[in-house]
């Protein structure tokens, strides 16, 4: 782990993180952590973790130089690391193969995971398939409307997928779900977080797996250029593509960390769910862990919004609460229409279609570009690609011929 | 027959509204019931099962607000002999601040504090200060908390360890076979403390299975689940049928 994290009781990062458990849920807590411990000490685990990612995902991805972009803003330097290109289109694949690896150690057969966007239970369902596990995916009734696709695939793949109800029926109720599930059945289930939340280790080890990003954009950029890169970009949800690009960087002090989260409609609005860069997160503990959620003063948590499913979340990885703290990674919020602006101009530069997630980061970094020099070099981390959101992005920029093409399918299978 | 072991009965504050849990206080303390658990509602009940986590939704939606729990708490306290102990989740004591709550707690008469997510190591400051603020932290210990452990935990609790006899959430079934109890046993005789039962309470035949071990017996989303389904009347008959 980076120096910086150091020096902390175990699992706490400054004061975030932690273990707020029931009593029923510490034994099996104790067992994944001693069981990732000993893999990560282990270099031969991280030697076929890689491979796995290399021969059956597609890793590594590539580090891709956005010439018409940099051109069009006469800037920075811009390049757009490439996780779309994972298979199954995102960065949760890393996490996920990693866990189905600790799975196998520990000797679980059926896997549990949330998800938001859809993403994260498409990668477990593919490992699942992939491993010879079960799985069971607990997704918010509200996220299953705005993301069918990714469901219509869980099931393809052979997943379970429950749609949660209670609450917002989002990621958060989701996560409340697979909670719950564990407590029941730990004995043969293990819970794949997806994200750098939750109850140690989760945080520490979904890091750690996503670490690979920030690796190869370390090595790929010294190929390139011959030196580290001055800012590195990523959008900001749950943590786990943030900190898989930035944990390479964390002790390199010149090398600037931005994250960017849902801005949503804006500040005043208060349908956003950015906790860090908007100030409104507070401390407070649920979902196992203590970080900056967004709460009301009794402490029950908001609502939030997101354009895009993936960042629409209370809370926060607690290593990320730590790293904004302390001023080591800079926050900002991108709203919606920036976001959408932010897609159309990436898709038509270069030709290469980012997911809503990613188009957060793309939009904090363009706000920033003027800010740059031509000697700047900027990465921004693509953590999946957008053809999976064509429902909400046809939405979005509310393209009739879209509208009229699903209508007229929708009406197809009627009656 | 005499009856030996004790009941402690539940309450989501504001669930289904505020004058069916003065209601069934009232039903409580006829039925001499020695301890009553009011939880305060939290958004994000994770360690409850569907009944709980629907009481905990709907009265938060209702508008109930934590001042309105304790208020609510300090007046039937006032009017009720029995040892009142409020259950909630972490983040509700942490917004409120831990030393505000405590001392608000204690002031009104508040006997014992559950906080289910809040494990002994995490929520040491929690149950150290509710021993200097004279208030009863409850431990939670289940079937599969190792030896060690149980130790540390009696050395943090007071007067009585709460048992979850199974895995899961609250709600369900449990089966009540032997193991239990000589699990309730083997606490006793490690912790020297009382144990409480709990989880998957929900006939007769539950209580007298526990009977002669279990020093309390808790009932928590049956009477939730009663009231919802055949009104709060029928919760004294249900009190008087199992302690018949």
């Amino acid at each position: 782990m980076a120096k910086i994290l150091e020096g902390f009781p175990e699992g706490y990062y400054g004061e975030y993180g932690g273990r707020f458990v029931p009593e029923l849920l510490i034994p099996v807590l104790d067992e994944l952590k001693d069981c990732f411990g000993k893999a990560k000490r282990d270099d031969s685990f991280f030697e076929e973790y890689y491979n796995l990612l290399k021969d059956y995902c597609g890793r590594e991805t590539p580090l891709t130089y956005a010439e018409n972009l940099t051109e069009y803003f006469g800037k920075g330097k811009i390049y757009i690391k490439r996780e779309d290109l994972n298979h199954s289109g995102a960065h949760k694949i890393n996490n996920v193969i990693g866990q189905g690896l600790i799975m196998k150690k520990l000797g679980k057969k059926r896997v549990i995971a949330e998800t938001g966007a859809g993403q994260h239970g498409v990668a477990t369902a593919i490992m699942a398939a992939k491993m010879g596990f079960k799985a069971v995916i607990y997704m918010g009734a509200e996220d299953i409307e705005r993301q069918y696709p990714n469901v219509f695939w869980m099931r393809n793949l052979g997943a379970e997928v429950i749609s949660v109800k209670d609450g917002t029926a989002t990621l958060k109720d989701a996560i409340n779900e697979a909670m719950r599930d564990w407590a029941a059945n730990f004995e043969d289930t293990h819970y794949c977080l997806g994200t750098t939340c939750g109850p140690h280790p989760f945080p520490e080890m979904v890091m750690y797996f996503q670490s690979v990003i920030g690796k190869e954009i370390r090595k790929q950029v010294m190929q390139k250029e011959n030196r580290l890169p001055d800012r590195v970009y990523a959008c900001l949800g749950g943590g786990s593509n943030s900190l898989g690009a930035f944990h390479e960087f964390l002790d390199e002090k010149d090398v600037r960390l931005i994250a960017a989260e849902a801005g949503g409609k804006g500040k005043e609005s208060g349908q956003h769910a950015s906790r860090l860069a908007y100030q409104t997160g507070k401390t407070g503990i649920a979902q196992g862990y203590k970080t900056k959620f967004l709460q009301n003063s009794d402490g029950q948590m908001l609502d939030t919004w997101s354009i895009s499913a993936g960042l629409d979340y209370i809370g926060v990885s607690p290593i990320c609460a730590y790293l904004s703290e302390i001023g080591r990674m800079e926050t900002a919020a991108a709203e919606d229409n920036e976001v959408i602006k932010a897609f159309s101009l990436v898709s038509k530069k270069e030709g290469i279609i980012p997911a809503l997630e990613s188009s957060h980061a793309f939009a904090v970094m363009i706000k920033d570009i003027e800010t740059t020099t031509k000697e700047d070099i900027i990465v921004v981390n693509m953590s999946g690609r957008g053809d999976k959101d064509i429902f909400n992005i046809g939405e979005a920029l509310s393209d009739e011929k879209w509208k009229e093409f699903v209508k007229q399918r929708g009406d197809g299978y009627g009656s | 027959m005499a009856h030996k072991i004790k009941l402690m009965t539940h309450q989501v504050l504001g669930y289904p509204n505020f004058e069916t849990n003065e209601k069934a206080l009232e039903i409580f303390k006829k039925n001499n019931v020695e301890y009553v658990e009011l939880q305060i509602p939290f958004s994000e009940s994770s360690a409850d099962g569907p009944t709980f986590v629907k009481a905990n939704q709907l009265s938060i939606q209702n508008g109930t607000t934590v001042e309105a729990c304790l208020e609510f708490i300090k007046k039937s306290i006032d009017k009720n002999p029995m040892k009142f102990l409020i259950m909630t989740y972490f983040n509700i004591i942490y917004q409120y601040g831990l030393d505000n709550f405590l001392r608000r707690a204690s002031e009104i008469g508040i006997w014992g504090i559950i906080v289910p997510d809040a494990p002994v190591d995490e929520g040491i400051q929690l149950y150290d200060k509710c021993v200097s603020y004279q208030m009863n932290p409850i431990v939670i210990a289940t079937p599969y908390t190792s030896e060690k452990r149980l130790q540390v935990l009696a050395k943090k609790g007071r007067e009585f360890i709460y048992f979850v006899p199974r895995k899961g959430v609250t709600g369900s079934k449990t089966d009540f076979n032997d193991s239990v109890r000589e699990k309730i046993l083997q606490i006793k005789q490690r912790t020297l403390m009382e144990c409480a039962v709990g989880f998957g309470i929900q006939e007769k035949a539950d209580l007298e299975f526990l009977e002669g071990y279990a020093d309390i017996a808790v009932i928590g989303s049956k009477i939730t689940r009663i009231i919802e389904e055949e009104g709060i009347e029928k919760v004294n008959d249900f009190l008087e049928e199992i302690r018949e």
